[in-house]
């Protein structure tokens, strides 16, 4: 079953084309890899899908975005509603200079959650889904700032999740982390998948290869095939993405 | 014509010149502070603090004018505090850079350049005459003020743009909205930034003199309401020294506002460099 169905989506910076008439349709609850070389677009794509990209001044987009079957890109969309079903995990782990606790429950803040039991049952139930739980249960209250890396992206994770949305954004989630603590990540992302859809950026193919059950690869800004893993790192049907996935470009 | 002079030379001639101008620099502020806290320090003691001044000021303490100066400052500060941070979120968060905000930047840069004699005097002519306040605590906390609020905004909105774009970044992709954005997140991450720009302005009021002697006036009595007229503590220097009432008291009058000068200059500087440890 698709959840997001996309539809000849052309994006531009200024007078700069980033995305080229870029079709694709997401399956639910399974893990799309967007795999390509820097500055193809893929960032930009992944932000076109919860639009992020109208924060950025001076862009314009075309074509059609469908989630659930409805255009976000119609008028009448609410963004904040929008965001809180399509939510962001971004490169860089970017919890704020708050506490554990208090990172964990903005969203809920925010989204007018104010009883305290609910409060509570989401900030365990969001940090045990991260396996954060029982690392950090009797250190709620100390700054999000002082936990490795790792731990911060995890904590990312459990933010966003803490507000129940149906489809993550991962923007290279790893790209700051070491292999041991990537792996780990990995671990989540199949975890998961089993609740949310999941729609992966990654530099690193070997990454799309392990987690993803789709993927698409990414060429200046278009997209250049799209398939079932297996099929795109078996038997790719365009010559660029086996150029690609065997390392002699990019 | 050019003379060949050794680069080591020239070197060690010049870094002695900077350091000379320096120690000069440093000389004169402590030869001031030294100097008024010489002379004023031995009349301070707690009467001084605690009592009224007495016939014109040349017996008793300096009480009342140490009530004006606290209460002018507040006003000044709860005034300028909500109109300076609120412009800088505009400036900031509300507007792109275009023409309207460099002329408001403009302004409020020109506006900080005015000598606060000028403030004075319109404060007086609005305040004081045309709105019919008097010269009162209202006259002078809306004077300084306006003196102050250029201050206050630039602080803020380098505080403000220091926030790491990521941050808002984030809270609008949980859905944040753009108020909760600002309130929630950039705000009390802003706030050290802010703080010290407060301070600084506590810093200038506290020590004006010509802005608050044309608006809130020179009553020896301990202000009761906002439409009291009241002696500042530097104004109340000013006139013992110059109708020559008495010379100690000045002095004590001096030595105990550049006591509490220093004490909020103090606090600011730790409050900056907080602030810039917490993003570097
Ligand atoms: N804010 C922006 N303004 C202008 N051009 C941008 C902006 N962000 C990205 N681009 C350009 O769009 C292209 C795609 O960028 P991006 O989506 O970040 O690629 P990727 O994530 O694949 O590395 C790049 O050429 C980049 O320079
Ligand atoms: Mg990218």
């Amino acid at each position: 079953m698709s959840i997001i169905e996309v539809k000849d989506l052309n994006f531009f910076y200024g007078r700069f084309q980033a995305l080229k008439n870029i079709n694709l349709s997401i399956d639910e609850r399974k893990i799309t890899g967007l795999i390509g070389p820097s500055g193809c677009g893929k960032t930009t794509f992944l932000r076109s899908l919860n639009r992020m990209n109208d924060l950025i001044e001076d862009v314009h987009i075309q074509g059609r975005v469908l989630i659930d079957g409805v255009d976000i890109y119609d008028q009448g969309t609410d963004l904040q509603k929008l965001r809180k079903k399509v939510g962001m995990v971004f490169q860089r782990p970017n919890p704020f200079p708050l506490s554990v606790f208090d990172n964990v429950v903005y969203g809920l803040r925010v989204h007018g959650v104010l009883d305290k039991n609910t409060i509570e049952d989401r900030l365990q139930w969001s940090l045990k889904c991260v396996q954060l739980w029982n690392e950090l249960k009797d250190r709620l209250e100390v700054n999000a700032l002082s936990l490795s890396g790792e731990q911060q992206q995890r904590l990312c994770i459990a933010r966003l999740i803490a507000i129940e949305p149906e489809i993550l954004l991962m923007d290279e989630p790893c790209s700051a982390l070491d292999l041991i603590a990537t792996a780990r990540i990995e671990d989540l992302m199949r975890e998961l998948k089993k609740q949310y859809t999941i729609v992966i950026v990654t530099h690193n193919m070997q990454q799309a290869a392990r987690v993803s059950d789709f993927t698409g690869y990414f060429l200046l800004g278009e997209l250049i095939e799209f398939g079932e893993t297996d099929q795109i790192f078996t038997n790719p049907a365009d010559s660029r993405t086996e150029d690609y996935i065997t390392g002699r470009f990019g | 014509m050019r003379i060949y002079v050794d680069p080591k030379i020239e070197q060690r001639f010049f870094r002695a010149v900077l350091w000379l101008f320096t120690g000069v620099t440093v000389f004169i502020l402590f030869f001031i502070i030294f100097y008024v806290l010489k002379r004023g320090l031995p009349v301070v003691s707690l009467g001084f603090l605690t009592k009224n001044p007495v016939e014109m000021g040349k017996a008793g303490g300096i009480f009342s004018t140490i009530v004006g100066t606290v209460a002018l400052t507040l006003l000044a500060i709860l005034i300028a505090t909500p109109l300076g941070v609120g412009s800088a979120i505009y400036l900031t968060e509300y507007t792109r850079e275009n023409w309207v905000t460099r002329v408001i930047r403009f302004g409020s840069e020109c506006l900080a350049g005015i000598p606060s004699i000028i403030f004075g005097l319109f404060g007086f002519i609005l305040f004081v005459t045309k709105l019919g306040l008097g010269w009162s605590l209202l006259s002078g906390g809306l004077t300084l003020a306006f003196m102050i609020l250029p201050t206050i905004i630039r602080t803020s909105e380098e505080a403000i743009q220091s926030v790491p774009y990521a941050y808002r970044e984030v809270s609008f992709s949980l859905g944040g909205t753009k108020w909760q954005t600002v309130t929630r997140v950039v705000l009390p991450s802003a706030l050290p930034g802010i703080a010290t720009g407060v301070i600084l302005g506590v810093g200038r009021s506290i020590g004006e003199t010509a802005a608050v002697i044309f608006t809130a006036g020179s009553s020896l009595h301990i202000p009761t309401s906002l439409f009291s007229s009241s002696r500042t503590m530097s104004v109340h220097f000013y006139i013992l020294a110059r109708e020559g009432i008495s010379m100690a008291n000045a002095y004590g009058t001096a030595a105990v506002l550049i006591i509490a000068i220093l004490i909020i200059n103090v606090l600011a500087y730790t409050l900056m460099n907080k602030f810039m440890r917490k993003y570097c």
